[in-house]
């Protein structure tokens, strides 16, 4: 299925194959593999300890509390927000600003939108990385109860893979809007992680927010990804507000949204598309 | 292959910028950047956009090139509508402009071109042939492995020209390709231009320039084009031939205090334009016939302008320019005074 009605198949299939190639060169392309190594392992570990330092001398909990893996694993998970969803939506910013190359993929028979789902495929990877690095450390050295045996493989799959996807598309929306707000608006990704993050119960269950919030959390698909993911790694999820809900329920919920969230970026991109050339901003240079 | 003998049509092709509020600072809130622009470029020639600075050459570009909205008339690439349809028109062309260091950065000279080669849907194989080629033109072989941040901004334009050719177009757009390189390079991608349409007779190339030798040694026409009207267009000879009554004379003089306001009211002056150079007043003259030199030269004397030497030339684009524009190439942007024959790298001098 081509992305965009006049991108043939194969047109969208050779962009989306690129851009993955692009994106793959440039997260991996560090001078040395070493240091690329180092990276992807230090960077979520220290993370990781963070939020346990927090978790265990600030709030005084305990690593034995059932609260604690709940939380662990929301927030392991929560490498793939800032890397899928603010990789997407930065590469706009990145081709046009820092590599200058957006106008000519512009010129050039390329689906913009198969394009930029290629480019999250290489933070899809490295955030995939980061994540098992987590868990890893996590089950080794905090205790993390995850043993393979019990997990729900396929739960797991399905939920992980809708959650990405749903992901990328929300990077592709707020590409769009980047695209057309430029100037002070480079880092929405990142305010729209930040917020998320507390939303959507990374790290706090929704049962202890305000009411006002809950309801906000409960409308957000992430809260029902990180959901399925604890009950699928963990056996069972984060609080009673979700709790009513069953397996295939959230499943369900959660291929509504990505659906819905596919469908809604396209849209927005398509019209940020439509004014950024009607305003000639596809070869903007604002940043310097 | 499209079926189309038109590479480039518009008909009253028209785009006015606006500018917010807050940006244009007590400047003009709206800039006509074209002014219904009327163009026809077959299929087959090498057609020149010549204008100084903030003529509308690139806005033309981008509107041709899918990359902006026209605010007013239409255009046609290839036969296609570029608004209707600006998938279709992207098969058909590539776009260069010159003047700009993109690119990866972390990938390889080769890296980056073989990929757009991708983005085009063309083979490996194919695309690293020409890859190889093409470098070898311009000089940057021996770099193909090399990351394009460790180049410089001259070598990542050539890369870039190297990409527009790559994908073979049938219609390339060249916004300004020799913009800040050196002359040898200049005159190499100017060679280079014209061995690649002859030996692609079907292909186009729309180029844009402010440099008059590069429209007059290259195109086969060119359209003339200020603050977004096109003032002539028609091939390099015919536009010369316009002035072939008019006599075109250059004058140095020691020193001549506002030499417009001298000039302008002599008899049989048409235009003038004038230049400090070295120390001494450079004065380009397009007159009615050579029986209007006796008058300047009495207007000069009176002024106390001391001659230092006298020249009749053969007209050139640049005269054909100051003709029908009201002043010389070079003062198109106020900051631009003088630099246009600076900055010519190469021209008959
Ligand atoms: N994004 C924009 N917003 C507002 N005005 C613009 C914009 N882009 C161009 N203009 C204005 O439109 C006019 C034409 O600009 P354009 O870039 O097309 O000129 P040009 O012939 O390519 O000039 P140059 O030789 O300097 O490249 C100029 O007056 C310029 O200031
Ligand atoms: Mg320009």
């Amino acid at each position: 299925m081509a992305l965009l009605p006049r991108a043939t198949a194969q047109e969208s299939w050779r962009s989306f194959k690129t851009a993955a190639w692009l994106g793959w060169q440039i997260e991996s392309n560090w001078t040395a593999p070493f240091l690329f190594a180092v990276y992807s392992i230090v960077k979520p570990v220290a993370g990781a300890l963070i939020l346990v330092f927090m978790y265990v001398v600030v709030a005084q909990g305990g690593l034995d509390h059932p609260l604690f893996p709940q939380i662990f694993v929301g927030n392991a998970f929560y490498i793939y927000v800032g890397g899928v969803l603010m990789g997407v939506s930065w590469a706009v910013i990145d081709d046009r600003e820092h590599y200058g190359m957006l106008k000519y993929l512009y010129a050039a028979p390329l689906d913009i939108y198969a394009y930029l789902l290629g480019r999250g495929v290489a933070k899809a990877i490295v955030s995939t990385i980061a994540v098992a690095v987590t868990l890893l450390f996590g089950a080794l050295a905090l205790g993390l109860k995850v043993s393979p045996a019990r997990v729900d493989w396929a739960f797991l799959l399905v939920a992980w893979a809708l959650g990405l996807l749903g992901l990328a598309f929300l990077g592709v929306l707020l590409g769009g809007v980047t695209l057309i707000t430029a100037r002070h608006n480079y880092y929405i990704g990142e305010a729209v992680a930040g917020a998320l993050y507390l939303l959507c119960g990374a790290v706090f269950p929704l049962d202890v927010l305000p009411k006002g919030l809950q309801l906000v959390g409960q409308a957000l698909p992430l809260t029902y990804w990180l959901e399925a993911l604890r009950r699928a790694l963990l056996g069972r999820g984060a609080g009673a507000l979700l709790a009513g809900l069953s397996d295939a329920q959230l499943l369900l919920i959660l291929a509504g949204s990505t659906l819905a969230l596919a469908l809604l970026s396209t849209a927005v991109y398509r019209r940020a598309e439509r004014l950024a050339k009607a305003r000639g901003l596809l070869d903007m240079q604002t940043m310097y | 292959m499209a079926e189309f003998t038109l590479a480039v049509k518009t008909e009253e092709l028209s785009r006015v910028y606006r500018v917010r509020r807050r940006e244009a600072r007590g400047g003009p809130r709206e800039v006509v950047a074209l002014d219904r622009v009327n163009l026809e470029v077959k299929r087959g020639e090498l057609f020149g956009l010549l204008g100084p600075n903030g003529a509308g050459k690139t806005t033309l570009i981008k509107i041709l090139t899918t990359l902006l909205t026209p605010t007013g008339g239409r255009a046609w690439v290839a036969g296609v509508d570029v608004v209707a349809n600006p998938w279709e028109v992207r098969r058909h062309i590539n776009m260069v402009s010159g003047g700009e260091s993109s690119g990866y950065g972390l990938l390889t000279v080769e890296e980056n071109l073989w990929m757009f080669a991708q983005f085009y849907g063309i083979d490996s194989k194919t695309a690293r042939r020409r890859i190889r080629e093409l470098l070898e033109v311009v000089g940057l072989a021996d770099r193909a492995r090399t990351k394009i941040y460790h180049l410089s901004t001259g070598m990542r334009q050539k890369m870039n020209f190297v990409r527009g050719f790559l994908t073979d177009p049938e219609i390339l757009f060249l916004d300004e390709p020799t913009l800040g390189l050196d002359v040898q390079t200049a005159r190499t991608l100017r060679r280079f231009i014209k061995d690649w349409l002859r030996e692609h007779p079907d292909r186009t190339i729309v180029l844009t320039t402010h440099y008059m030798h590069e429209a007059e040694e290259l195109c086969d026409r060119v359209a003339i084009i200020d603050r977004g009207r096109i003032l002539a267009c028609d091939t390099p000879q015919g536009l010369k031939r316009r002035l072939q009554r008019e006599a075109v004379f250059r004058l140095r003089v020691a020193s001549l205090p506002n030499p417009n306001a001298i000039l302008r009211g002599v008899r049989g002056v048409r235009r003038v334009a004038h230049a400090e150079r070295d120390g001494h007043v450079e004065l380009q003259l397009v007159l009615d016939d050579e029986h209007a030199l006796m008058p300047v030269l009495a207007a000069v004397q009176r002024a106390n302008g001391r001659l230092l030497s006298l020249e009749k030339r053969e007209p050139t684009l640049e005269d054909v320019f100051l003709r029908l524009v009201g002043r010389p190439l070079g003062d198109g942007h106020p900051q631009a005074q003088n630099q246009a024959q600076a900055q010519d790298p190469g021209g008959p001098r």
